[in-house]
């Protein structure tokens, strides 16, 4: 398992080496929608709490990050923290309405939320420019060094992939993680047992939002162009799409969803027509044989086809 | 030749072999040209962005897919009316594929979304979408558009609402989108500086289920009602509208894709009279429309409207380019320079570009009539070589802000 990780390590590294500048695009591409997605997991997977409102923390930290840089003028080493900051708090107030309910009604809440914003970048056209959106961007320059070509920004979102997934494995693996899937599990036995249910949830609603705005930045620097399609339900059910598929409420599975849906979007949709009705049969077949999505499912069948060999092994012998 | 992407994948692997190796010019120049298609197939936008394919098809297979002597490939890319997908399949057109001209996209935000990315990469991009700063505050080196603008259309409409049908109140009612907000500006600047007034603004979202909300605050003292719809919503307003028995009683005036043709087959007597613009009918008499309509009809067995001419129109100016540069597609400057400079006979008529790089051309006011027994755009006014600044000063235009929900400001609403 170790060994295996290294070469998926490796080949990552070298991969701008050998493959050519759109492949190098589309990973980058998956890994933003990788982020998105994991981010997104903290609350489907851990918290138990579904949300269909993710795409408000990329979309409006991409837009601040564009709004900054084009109409104050603000560079990236300021509008990036502002951007990070303003979202996070704004995840701390959409939680704290959100978090009066659970189930069903924290669904709600969240798309209406969503809606909301989504409703706004489109009619406040002074800042957000409307259905034009915003362009004439550019992408930072950190330390000097410029992240135009495609492989520079591949090894930037690289980065930026290992700290995230990183940052939020700690945060799921910390005692706090384990209250978190206790809450999930029986929220009732923890508030009995002195956990404040509320506040844990809510913590994990600020955290998710504050990867999801980072993962809106790499948004607008990989775009560099917003419109309002990107705090649309549809950005926002495509990411709980792809945690679901992939398996939620573990750390590799959002990345695996996510690679299948900017895969089946951009690529495979170039070879088949009707791609939207593949995306759908992938999903009808991954919840029809997997219910508990692709890397839970495998990690069974794989328990089970190693399992299995040895007792017909040791029949074999008899 | 339209192939499609898995026997052009097949035979760019056969080829590989081949291309592996800088090729020297003079094989380059026997080596196809690469045409990339970015249009929509899937979502409410595919009906246009279909008859975009279609369009270009005809117009490649007329021409034994040969434009000035070099064989020419289309590649074809859905994006979805997305604009991320846009751009994503806009690199994949230029970075996997390597095509060295693009042909559309459709949608005004998909333009903007993929903007800066042509420009970095110097791709001549024949542009179908009617955003109107890509060939004004923010024009694109890379662009040209033998379309129009969101706009062009509208002016002359509101001229002609003005001087020749002695309208004096008008209703407008457009897609809230900006190429709906573009065109509703347009028509009201040119109405209301003739004496008219603009009582009513209003603007259904895209996808809205039902008109009826809308046409219950008509405001019904009005001479007309000006559409600004794209796609199927003109058809489905009209119906509407008859069904609100308000058909007859207030005129019905429309812009470029109000009632297009791809619509109007599904339309019956209720839209007879409606008076729409456009910079092209399929009912256009002139001999290359003449083979292109009947061609595109035998084939999709309905009339060509907006989104195929459009195509077969950038068809033809790609065509008149290649032939002055003599197929030479590799010298990117020079091509450019060509295509900025092409003055070629279209379906729609003759068409030149401003230094813009947006198309000069005509603009036909056209009513919906029955002919053989079929609903058609008939041609009855034509006003010649309309630009996109209509009779404005270019630099006096373009010191104004871009045409919006709020520009020019409403001053006569009731």
């Amino acid at each position: 398992m170790r060994s295996a990780r290294w070469i998926v390590a490796l080949v990552l590294v070298a991969l701008p080496q050998f493959a050519g500048e759109f492949y190098v695009n589309l990973i980058s591409q998956i890994f933003i929608a990788a982020i998105f997605a994991s981010s997104l997991n903290l609350l489907v997977g851990y918290a138990g709490l579904t949300s269909l409102g993710h795409a408000s923390y990329l979309g409006v930290s991409a837009y601040l990050s564009a709004w900054l840089y084009l109409k104050l003028g603000i560079g990236h080493w300021l509008s990036a923290p502002i951007a990070l900051a303003v979202t996070t708090v704004m995840a701390g107030f959409f939680g704290w309405i959100a978090l009066r309910a659970s189930g069903l009604g924290f669904l709600m809440i969240t798309l209406a939320l969503s809606q909301v914003l989504w409703g706004l970048a489109y009619r406040w056209s002074a800042v957000t420019n409307g259905d034009n959106g915003l362009s004439g961007l550019t992408r930072p320059q950190p330390f000097g060094l410029s992240l135009d070509s495609a492989s520079a920004f591949y090894y930037f979102t690289l980065i930026v992939v290992a700290v995230a997934i990183g940052m939020m494995a700690k945060f799921i693996g910390s005692p706090f993680g384990a209250a978190l899937k206790g809450t999930r599990d029986q929220p009732r036995r923890m508030s009995a047992l002195g956990h404040d249910v509320r506040r844990v949830r809510w913590i994990t609603f600020v955290y998710a939002g504050f990867w999801g705005a980072v993962s809106g930045l790499l948004y607008i620097y990989y775009h560099k162009y917003i419109h309002p399609t990107s705090l649309s339900l549809t950005n926002s059910a495509e990411a709980l799409l792809g945690v679901i598929a992939g398996g939620s409420g573990t750390l590799v599975g959002p990345i695996i969803g996510a690679a299948i849906v900017v895969l089946l979007k951009n690529y495979v949709s170039a070879y088949v027509e009707r791609w939207n009705m593949l995306l759908g049969f992938v999903f009808v077949a991954i919840v029809l044989f997997m219910p508990d999505g692709l890397v839970p499912g495998v990690r069974r069948l794989w328990a089970r086809v190693t399992g299995r060999r040895k007792p017909t092994d040791a029949a074999s012998n008899s | 030749m339209t192939i499609s992407r898995r026997t052009f994948m097949t035979s760019a692997g056969a080829a590989a072999g081949l291309t592996v190796l800088p090729a020297p010019f003079a094989r380059a120049q026997s080596e196809p040209i690469r045409i990339g298609l970015l249009t929509v197939k899937t979502g409410p936008l595919a009906s246009g962005g279909i008859d975009m394919e279609k369009g270009l098809a005809l117009y490649m297979r007329e021409r034994n897919n040969t434009l000035a002597g070099r064989k020419c490939e289309v590649i074809v890319a859905d994006t979805g009316g997305v604009p991320a997908t846009a751009r994503t399949k806009t690199q994949e057109l230029v970075e996997k594929n390597k095509v060295q001209v693009l042909i559309g996209p459709l949608a005004a935000f998909e333009a903007l979304a993929i903007d800066d990315y042509i420009r970095a990469q110097s791709i001549p991009t024949l542009s179908v979408a009617a955003a109107e700063d890509m060939t004004q505050r923010k024009a694109n080196p890379w662009f040209v558009r033998g379309t129009s603008t969101s706009a062009q259309c509208a002016h002359p409409m509101a001229d002609y609402c003005a001087k020749t049908l002695k309208y004096k109140r008008i209703v407008v009612i457009a897609d809230d989108i900006a190429y709906g907000h573009e065109m509703v500006a347009g028509f009201q600047r040119v109405f209301e500086e003739q004496g008219g007034r603009i009582v009513q603004k209003t603007f259904p979202p895209l996808t809205v289920p039902d008109y009826g909300t809308y046409l219950a605050q008509l405001n019904t003292k009005a001479d007309a009602v000006f559409l600004g719809f794209a796609g199927s919503n003109g058809f489905r307003f009209v119906r509407q509208f008859n069904e609100y028995g308000l058909n007859g009683k207030i005129a019905l005036v429309g812009g470029m894709t109000a009632l297009d043709e791809a619509v109007l087959r599904n339309m019956g007597d209720e839209a007879l009279g409606i008076l729409t613009t456009c910079w092209y009918s399929a009912d256009l008499d002139n001999p290359i429309n003449r083979k292109f309509a009947a061609d595109f009809r035998a084939d999709a067995k309905y009339d060509p409207g907006f989104y195929a001419a459009a195509t077969y129109v950038e068809g033809a100016v790609l065509q008149g380019a290649l032939e002055a540069v003599k197929g030479k597609i590799e010298d990117k400057a020079a091509f450019m320079k060509a295509l900025r400079a092409a003055k070629v006979n279209t379906a729609r008529g003759p068409v030149s570009f401003d230094e813009y790089g947006n198309v000069v051309g005509n603009v036909y006011i056209r009513k919906v009539e029955r002919k053989q027994g079929r609903l058609v755009n008939s041609v009855i006014h034509t006003y010649p070589n309309v630009s996109q600044f209509w009779t404005y000063p270019p630099k006096a235009f373009l010191a104004n802000p871009v045409y919006s929900r709020d520009w020019p400001p409403a001053k006569f609403l009731e």
